[in-house]
C-alpha cells in the first residue's frame, strides 16, 4: 500500500437528544481480497480491514466484521440515539495488526 | 473414479462416465485456482453455520441498485423494520452473497445505542447474483430479505 489507510468520519458536532443521527465513516485501504495476482503471476496475499468498531463515551454503538467481499475503501454508514454528549471513536482493524482510530466530539443543543 | 482398464471394452457408457469424471476434475481445478464462486447452497451453509439458517422471509430489506455497472463497489442498505430498544433490538445483521468467491460479506453487531436497525456499506460483487441478509433479534428469532444485483463488470477479478 502507497499510503498509510485514512480514515475520514462524517459524524454530527451537534444533536437534540433523542435525535436518531447518521453517522458515515470511512478509510482508505485496498482490501486486498487474496484473490488478485500480481505481475509476477503469484497471488497478492489478503490483507484487509478485518473489524470496525463505534463507539461513543467508550461505550459499543455497533461494530462489524468485514470479509473479503467489501470494497476497498470501505465505507459504513449507521445510525446512533443520541442520549448525551460526548465523544465519538472509531476503530479500524487491519489484517496486518494495526489499529487506526479516529475520534470525534458531539455537543447537545 | 471409475478405472478403465480394457480398451476393447470401453462401452458408451464408460466413456460417458470418463467424460464426467474429467469435467468434475476441472471444476476441481478451477476451485483450486480460486475462481469458482460460492453458491446459493454455500451461503445456506454460512447462515446455518451462524445459526441463522430457516429464518422467516419477513421485515428486512436489502436495498441496492437493479443493475450495477460495475461490480467493485455496489452501494447496498439493510434496513430491518423492528425497534430498537433496551426490551427488543436487532442484535446482529448476517449478510452473505451467493456468486463471490467466499459467501461472508459483513457481520454488524448491533445494540440498542444504534437507535435504528438500519446500515449501509459497499460489497464487491463477481458476477450477477442475490445479496442476502438475516437478521437477528436479541432474543433469538430471526428474519430474512434478500436482492438480486445484475453486474455488468465483475469486481472480483484481477
Amino acid at each position: 500500500m502507497a499510503k498509510a489507510p485514512k480514515p475520514r468520519v462524517k459524524a454530527p458536532k451537534k444533536a437534540e437528544k433523542g435525535d436518531v443521527v447518521t453517522i458515515k465513516t470511512t478509510i482508505s485501504h485496498r482490501m486486498e481480497s487474496g484473490q488478485r495476482k500480481g505481475k509476477d503471476g503469484k497471488k497478492i496475499p489478503k490483507r484487509i480491514i478485518n473489524k470496525f468498531e463505534a463507539l461513543f463515551n467508550g461505550k459499543e454503538i455497533m461494530s462489524a466484521n468485514l470479509f473479503t467481499s467489501i470494497s476497498a475503501n470501505p465505507y459504513i454508514d449507521f445510525d446512533m440515539l443520541v442520549t448525551e454528549a460526548g465523544e465519538f471513536e472509531f476503530k479500524w482493524y487491519d489484517d496486518n495488526g494495526d489499529v487506526y482510530t479516529k475520534k470525534s466530539k458531539m455537543k447537545l443543543g | 473414479m471409475t478405472q478403465v482398464t480394457d480398451k476393447s471394452k470401453l462401452s458408451r457408457r464408460d466413456v460417458l462416465k470418463v467424460a464426467g469424471v474429467g469435467t468434475v476434475a476441472a471444476l476441481g481445478a478451477a476451485t483450486l485456482a480460486g475462481n469458482a464462486n460460492a453458491t446459493p447452497a454455500d451461503v445456506d451453509a454460512y447462515f446455518k453455520k451462524v445459526k441463522a439458517a430457516g429464518a422467516k422471509a419477513s421485515k428486512v430489506t436489502v436495498d441496492g441498485p437493479e443493475i450495477a455497472e460495475n461490480g467493485n463497489t455496489v452501494p447496498v442498505e439493510i434496513s430491518v423494520d423492528a425497534p430498537q430498544t433496551e426490551k427488543e433490538y436487532v442484535k446482529t445483521i448476517f449478510v452473505a452473497a451467493d456468486g463471490n468467491p467466499s459467501p461472508e460479506v459483513i457481520t454488524f453487531n448491533l445494540t440498542p445505542a444504534s437507535g435504528s436497525a438500519r446500515v449501509k456499506f459497499r460489497v464487491r460483487l463477481a458476477t450477477t447474483q442475490k445479496v442476502r441478509a438475516v437478521a437477528m433479534m436479541n432474543d433469538g428469532r430471526t428474519f430474512t430479505g434478500e436482492k438480486e444485483i445484475k453486474v455488468t463488470i465483475g469486481g472480483c477479478g484481477g
